[in-house]
């Protein structure tokens, strides 16, 4: 009975702690699937990693967060995934294998993905292009691009990048440290910066937020900027896990639609204006917990999916009727 | 040769706003010889208004004469096609909003521009948030918003920090006159801005208005009120067809001058001539005591062979009871019967197998599919009925039959309507309701943003149609139309019918059921 009755003790306190907002409720159904996840493996004999479950969210948790701001605005970014392919092959081969070409390398495909994110931004906001359209069609040039170039792994990532993806700091993974640096710095930039108040205005109404003199072209095209640059994080992450990059990573990682998915159970609307990166924090944990469960009880991967669908359908269902209710 | 001849022997008319009112007080901004088109249509023609330093300037007229364009171009919204505007003696041009704004002018639309999601510190500021290096001040913005909300007096109900949705319609109205304080506006255009207060509310705002005029603000206040603009405005000006008629002082005015100044006018357009007793017949349609979450008490009847004009001001419930009688927001209390039968509809379907047509007022977004062919639309709400119910004997629509009864000129059946012109359209969607056999036919604004002359034409079928034995419900904001085409007039106003007139009623007579001044005396 315990079991029941801790999880509820646990949403209530966690209302407390965040209010009712969707960003409190999102902590709400983390911890029930936190509990639940976790008895269920102890039940069974498993044994429980929470470090091992975040490092499995740091490659998602990074291009989701990016994936936030531009629904946030209004929004979408298809191209996310290979975005990340064309990060981690090329980071690859300017590194060849040599650890004094590691910083340059970095910078060059940081600053690759901010091109390509103000790219898709343009296109968006200058050509008058809807969002779905434009980032499916830089994701098919992308796409195009690296398997005309590339057909399995090119480069060398040298050993010297790996303790990105392996070491630790007062016994937490670097590549954790990364992930809680971004999810703060994201949400830092949306509540105190001016661009963050600009980007919830656009997403809410960009008619309201043209009226009041903001520049709706440019933060959308900044918000693109930024989500580029978690996915080339998201890509560097993934080649200090491995030996050299390869087209397939991020096709592989599903990252277009699985970010979009953890935005969206964290509670921000695909409308845009309104959420927040916290939740998309949330909403990355509870796939990730369910993943762990998953593997752990060994039950049929098909059916994974089936959980994790009834999970965000639920969970946008929730918000939906809460939001009508608030509106009378 | 019927019409309204109230002429326009009104000597308030003559006076001009310099003739007038305090001389002490200062002109702050003027606007002369204003023009404004559109494609097709001249809104504005050498429109005259002078505002003075913390006045209110209450600006009237009837749906369409021009009030919203004027206000948008004080505003910057718009830009006039000829005159000048000076502010302070000095010639302006607003290319954008918030050139206005800057310069004091601020403008409340009727549809607020507020985030609902945000605070209210944070749609004050929107788009000139206070910075402290990199990051917003919070905190000053807040406290730069206290100062504001104290000076209007509410900062006990409202809070900076309060999520704008969470706020009742008079609180966002109070944030939205913040925002335009926040701006040092000097003139504050307020349009229609009591249309969803309570009365209390209403008192509370007026006397918020009052406190700022003593400051020195000046108020652009529309209204269809006439008691709202007596109690509160010091001069009015009356807009009509696109022309100044005249501005008076408050004071010295009458609410029936004002309601004459507003419509009279003379009837030029030519209506078919009125039902006869004998092609009147039983009712079609009766509705006793209907009501819902936007309507009350409604006793309605419509009988074979008539046409029943529906007038009332914007918001006054017309197209609600349209809706209602079609099943799209259906009565919850009364009853409604078609045909001598007991009948409730809670989907369009339902009314359509009934026989009802629905000829709304978006032609082009509820009326019409514009990129199919005039064959499909004709056939969309037959086709959505099926082969059950009561027009399982129906044969399918032949579109050359129908387009003989309306007169409709197209290049063939399967041209897109979205080519048609507006009064082509509006012969297609009467098509597709005379393919599903329709008894009764609502028409909701049926020549609105038609041309002149096919609103003759569009004015012929409807009553062709009643000739032929339909029933007719027409909905119209514009008067000259309500008298010209109905056999009966039914005034709405709050949600409810304020009265019935019979034919051949003067606008006068429709405009005091309409606004609900009950001192207009009723020229007769």
């Amino acid at each position: 009975m315990s079991a029941i009755a801790s999880p509820r003790n646990a949403v209530v306190a966690a209302r407390a702690a965040f209010g009712t907002s969707s960003t409190g409720q999102i902590y709400g159904v983390l911890v029930l699937v936190l509990v639940v996840t976790w008895s269920l493996i102890l039940a069974t004999g498993g044994n429980i990693n929470l470090t091992n479950t975040l490092v499995r969210s740091v490659a998602l948790g990074i291009v989701a967060v990016g994936q936030t701001f531009v629904i946030l605005g209004g929004s979408l970014d298809l191209s996310v995934a290979y975005q990340v392919s064309v990060t981690a092959v090329v980071a690859s081969v300017l590194m060849d294998g040599d650890p004094g070409n590691i910083w340059w390398s970095v910078l060059a495909v940081i600053a690759l993905g901010a091109a390509i994110g103000a790219i898709n931004g343009i296109i968006i906001t200058a050509i008058h292009i809807n969002a779905f359209i434009a980032t499916l069609g830089t994701s098919l040039i992308l796409r195009g691009a690296l398997n005309a170039t590339f057909d399995n792994y090119a480069g060398e990532v040298p050993d010297e990048f790996q303790p990105l993806g392996y070491s630790r700091f007062l016994g937490i993974p670097y590549s954790v440290l990364l992930l809680l640096a971004i999810v703060a710095t994201g949400w830092w930039i949306l509540r105190y910066t001016r661009f963050g108040h600009h980007l919830y205005a656009v997403g809410a109404s960009e008619e309201t937020a043209r009226l009041s003199g903001v520049r709706s072209g440019r933060v959308l095209i900044g918000a693109h900027t930024i989500c580029s640059i978690t996915a080339t994080l998201t890509g560097l992450f993934i080649i200090s896990r491995l030996s050299a990059g390869a087209p397939w990573v991020g096709p592989d990682g599903n990252y277009d639609l699985e970010s979009i998915a953890a935005v969206v159970l964290g509670g921000t609307a695909l409308s845009g204006g309104r959420g927040g990166v916290l939740g998309t924090f949330a909403g990355v944990l509870i796939l990730a917990l369910l993943d762990n469960a998953f593997n752990q009880l060994q039950i049929n991967t098909f059916l994974k999916d089936v959980v994790r669908g009834v999970i965000i359908i639920a969970a946008v269902a929730i918000y939906a009727l809460r939001q009508r209710r608030d509106v009378r | 040769m019927r019409g309204v001849r109230d002429g326009m022997t009104d000597p308030t008319t003559s006076q001009t706003a310099g003739a007038v009112g305090l001389d002490s007080d200062r002109p702050i901004l003027r606007l002369s010889r204003i023009n404004k088109g559109f494609p097709g249509v001249k809104a504005l023609t050498d429109v005259d208004l002078e505002i003075r330093v913390g006045e209110v300037h209450a600006l009237m007229g009837e749906n369409g004469a021009g009030k919203s364009t004027l206000m948008k171009i004080v505003a910057g919204v718009y830009q006039p096609d000829s005159g000048t505007i000076t502010l302070d003696g000095e010639p302006v041009h607003f290319a954008h909003p918030r050139e206005a704004q800057e310069r004091g002018i601020s403008i409340i639309h009727q549809e607020f521009n507020l985030l609902p999601e945000r605070t209210v510190a944070q749609n004050i500021f929107l788009g000139r948030e206070p910075k402290r290096g990199w990051i917003v001040d919070s905190r000053e913005m807040e406290r730069r918003t206290s100062e504001i909300l104290t000076a209007l007096g509410v900062e006990r109900s409202i809070s900076p920090r309060a999520m704008v949705g969470r706020l009742s319609v008079a609180q966002q109205q109070t944030v939205e006159i913040a925002k335009a304080l926040s701006f040092d506006a000097r003139i504050v255009v307020m349009d229609e801005p009591t249309a969803s207060l309570s009365p209390a509310e209403v008192d509370a705002l007026f006397s918020r208005i009052r406190a700022l005029q003593e400051r020195g603000i000046a108020f652009i206040y529309i209204s269809h009120r006439i008691d709202e603009v007596m109690a509160l405005s010091q001069r009015i000006t009356v807009l009509k067809d696109g022309r100044n008629v005249g501005t008076v002082t408050t004071a010295d005015t009458t609410a029936s001058q004002l309601v004459s100044m507003m419509v009279g006018r003379e009837l030029s357009s030519y209506y078919p001539p009125y039902a006869s007793p004998e092609e009147i017949g039983e009712p079609v349609l009766e509705i006793v005591d209907g009501g819902n979450e936007r309507l009350r008490d409604i006793d309605l009847t419509v009988r074979r062979g008539e046409v029943v004009g529906i007038a009332g001001l914007e918001g006054a419930g017309r197209t609600e009871l349209a809706r209602a009688i079609f099943g799209v927001d259906p009565f919850t209390t009364g009853t409604m019967r078609l045909e001598g039968d007991t009948v409730h509809f809670t989907h369009p379907r339902q009314a359509i197998r009934a026989g009802i047509g629905f000829l709304t007022e978006d032609r082009k977004v509820e009326g019409l599919v514009l990129p199919q062919s005039i064959r499909d639309n004709n056939l969309l709400a037959w086709r959505s009925i099926g082969r059950s119910g009561r027009l399982r004997n129906l044969p399918p629509p032949d579109p050359a039959d129908q387009a003989r009864r309306v007169d409709l000129r197209a290049a063939g059946f399967d041209q897109e309507v979205r080519f048609l012109s507006g009064g082509n359209q509006q012969k297609v969607v009467l098509m597709k309701w005379l393919s599903t056999g329709a008894r009764l036919f609502i028409f909701d604004e049926p020549t609105r943003g038609i041309d002149v002359g096919a609103k003759a034409g569009i004015h012929e079928l409807i009553r062709e149609l009643a000739r032929a034995g339909a029933a007719i419900l027409m909905i119209s904001s514009e008067l000259p139309e309500v008298i010209g085409m109905s056999d009966r007039i039914v005034v709405m106003r709050n949600g409810t019918i304020a009265g019935e007139l019979p034919r051949e009623s003067t606008e006068t007579e429709i405009m005091a059921l309409a606004a609900g001044e009950a001192d207009v005396k009723v020229a007769s």
